[in-house]
């Protein structure tokens, strides 16, 4: 058995009346391909902000490594090791590449707090930025505005500035949503090249990809864990293909 | 998988600070030529304008109180409509020392308006700064609009509507005095001072820590997510600017010898907020470039058409605003790139 990373506990949480996620219990391994998948407002979302800690649970607790992190601010989840990507950009638009993925490395190895030396002084900072263009194939784009680029690439960035932290757990919420179907295979050999080591959860709704990326999948119904097995058990299982797969349109 | 891509660390290789991008990065901070031009208009009009060196002074004092604001709202994004509330508390800060004849040697006067400047922006920047948008706007209001009504109830001390007048400012260096009548003084002076707090601004906003406020400014959920400290740097940054702001409060009432109520005005705040809308925001020159045309043209203006001049400096703001969201400095860009397309790497 490898190594536990990241695991929650009975993690449920409440809007009001309107219960998102109850008593759910997942563990998430070193090295993990992890997919989760379910039918819109199951609940994935709510899922990666309680992990990542940008909304605090209802109940229920998240342990990293076995300690418990539940009442970590999400900055410091972050120094712990979990990085996230977002469904909809959220990148520096107005800054270059380049720059995007600096603030990012810049904030990960301590120099972000510098007053009083240039940027251009960290050249470890820009070096290793560069490094990580060059890795995710998008140096040739690095001295351009963000919000210049294709859609696409854009959702690289997502991911770069995420992979500038150096996370032990990355969790992708949906990296290839809206993305046009001929792009994403830029956006799967990213994340196909991820270092090894690496704890990933990835909510898509592209089976294509889920089933190419993932060896575990879970699969989320009303807020609730409904099934989880490897790729092969959720497509052959038959409940899965009725609540959800049928939908999705993979018969 | 791949082993190569598995190792983010960085291997020596030179040719990656050599692209473009990097190389942009690397320079972005290194002086232009043109960043000399402020200071030799500076000393030029010091030499061709002898009888404008009160205007001359007021406008530095502007552009720093622009500068300021620039660095809370143009850089780190913070949306204020209160800013004079420091501008005025270092003011006050220096109108009060002097006019009770406490201290009056400048230099260390300015210091001390930096600090209640500072202490008031660190006291209310760590309430206001959880809110944003339009809770954040009238907040910020709401701190200067209760400023201003406590120097008003304070009458015994702050002379309250009638103010501080004629205050007693010892020379500077024990040498140079403030005379009224010729502000030689009080124009070098100020430039001094402005010149001084202008290098560390500019520092500031090209260090990391800048960047990280541009980061704040550009996308808040994301600054979270990559683990920053969101809300200290926040503070921080407005602790500075109100400093800042503090300081060109004292300049504004040692070179006038006189503060009142208006320090603390919602106009006061206002107007340094349009001029640096007018410079352009975010561009360090901006303040510059705003407080320039917007006091050249007040003075104009108000001089060919007493009656009706703010008319035409109402007109120039709409033109802005609708033709010219980035400014003076942002058309200035958009000329720029026009006429010099990008060389070709």
């Amino acid at each position: 058995m490898t190594e536990l990373r990241l695991e929650t506990r009975a993690l449920s949480r409440r809007f009001g009346a309107l219960v998102a996620l109850q008593q759910i219990d997942f563990k998430l391994v070193a090295g993990a391909r992890h997919a989760l998948i379910g039918p819109n407002g199951a609940g994935k979302t709510t899922f990666i902000n309680l992990l990542a800690g940008a909304l605090p649970p209802s109940r229920g607790s998240v342990l990293l490594k076995g300690e418990d992190i539940t009442a970590k601010t999400q900055a410091e989840r972050v120094k712990l090791g979990i990085a996230r990507t977002f469904q909809i950009n959220r990148l520096f638009r107005g800054l270059s590449v380049l720059e995007n993925v600096c603030i990012s490395v810049a904030e990960r190895i301590g120099a972000a707090p510098n007053m009083f030396h240039p940027v251009g002084r960290r050249k470890d900072v820009i070096e290793e930025s560069m490094h990580l263009l060059e890795v995710l194939k998008l140096a040739p784009d690095a001295p351009r505005r963000v919000s210049e680029l294709p859609y696409g690439r854009q959702r690289l960035v997502e991911i770069a500035i995420a992979i500038g932290l150096k996370p032990d757990v990355l969790l992708l919420d949906e990296p290839a949503a809206g993305v046009p179907s001929a792009e994403s295979h830029i956006i799967l050999d990213a994340i196909e090249h991820l270092p090894e080591q690496i704890a990933i959860l990835i909510i898509e709704h592209d089976m294509d990809l889920v089933f190419r990326f993932a060896k575990r999948v879970t699969v989320m119904v009303g807020g609730a864990l409904f099934a989880e097995g490897t790729p092969r058990d959720i497509e052959n299982n038959p409940e899965v293909r009725a609540v959800y797969l049928g939908q999705a349109g993979r018969g | 998988m791949n082993s190569k891509a598995a190792s983010v660390e960085s291997t020596p290789a030179a040719g990656r600070l050599d692209q473009e991008a990097a190389r942009a990065l690397i320079r972005r901070h290194h002086l232009r030529w043109w960043e000399a031009l402020p200071w030799l208009a500076a000393a030029a009009f010091y030499f061709a304008f002898p009888d404008y060196l009160g205007f001359g002074t007021t406008l530095m004092i502007t552009i720093l109180f622009a500068l300021s604001l620039d660095l809370a709202l143009g850089y780190a994004g913070i949306i204020t409509l209160g800013h004079a509330a420091f501008f005025g508390a270092g003011a006050y800060t220096v109108g009060l020392l002097a006019f009770h004849n406490i201290w009056t040697e400048p230099i260390t006067s300015l210091v001390l308006a930096a600090l209640a400047g500072a202490a008031i922006g660190l006291a209310s920047g760590l309430v206001l700064l959880r809110t944003q948008g339009l809770t954040l706007l009238m907040l910020t209001l709401c701190t200067m609009a209760l400023l201003q009504e406590a120097a008003n109830m304070a009458h015994d001390y702050t002379g309250g509507f009638d103010g501080l007048p004629s205050l007693d400012i010892a020379p500077v260096f024990g040498r140079f005095e403030f005379n009224p009548l010729y502000p030689d003084t009080q124009y070098l002076y100020t430039l001094a001072i402005l010149f001084v707090c202008f290098v560390f601004i500019r520092t500031l906003v090209y260090s990391p820590f800048g960047q990280s406020l541009t980061g704040i400014r550009e996308n808040l959920l994301r600054m979270h997510a990559v683990g920053a400290p969101v809300r200290r740097r926040l503070v921080v940054c407005y602790t500075l600017s109100a400093a800042i702001a503090g300081i060109a409060g004292g300049l504004w009432a040692q070179t006038n010898a006189y503060v009142n109520l208006s320090a603390l005005d919602l106009d006061r705040a206002a107007t340094v907020l349009i001029i640096l809308i007018l410079g352009g925001y975010g561009r360090l020159y901006g303040a510059f470039a705003g407080a320039v045309v917007y006091l050249t043209l007040e003075h104009f203006l108000a001089r060919f058409y007493p009656t009706a001049w703010q008319l035409g400096l109402g007109l120039l703001l709409v033109l802005v605003a609708l033709y010219a969201r980035n400014g003076i400095l942002g058309l200035g860009e958009v000329v720029w790139r026009r006429f010099r397309p990008r060389r070709a790497t």
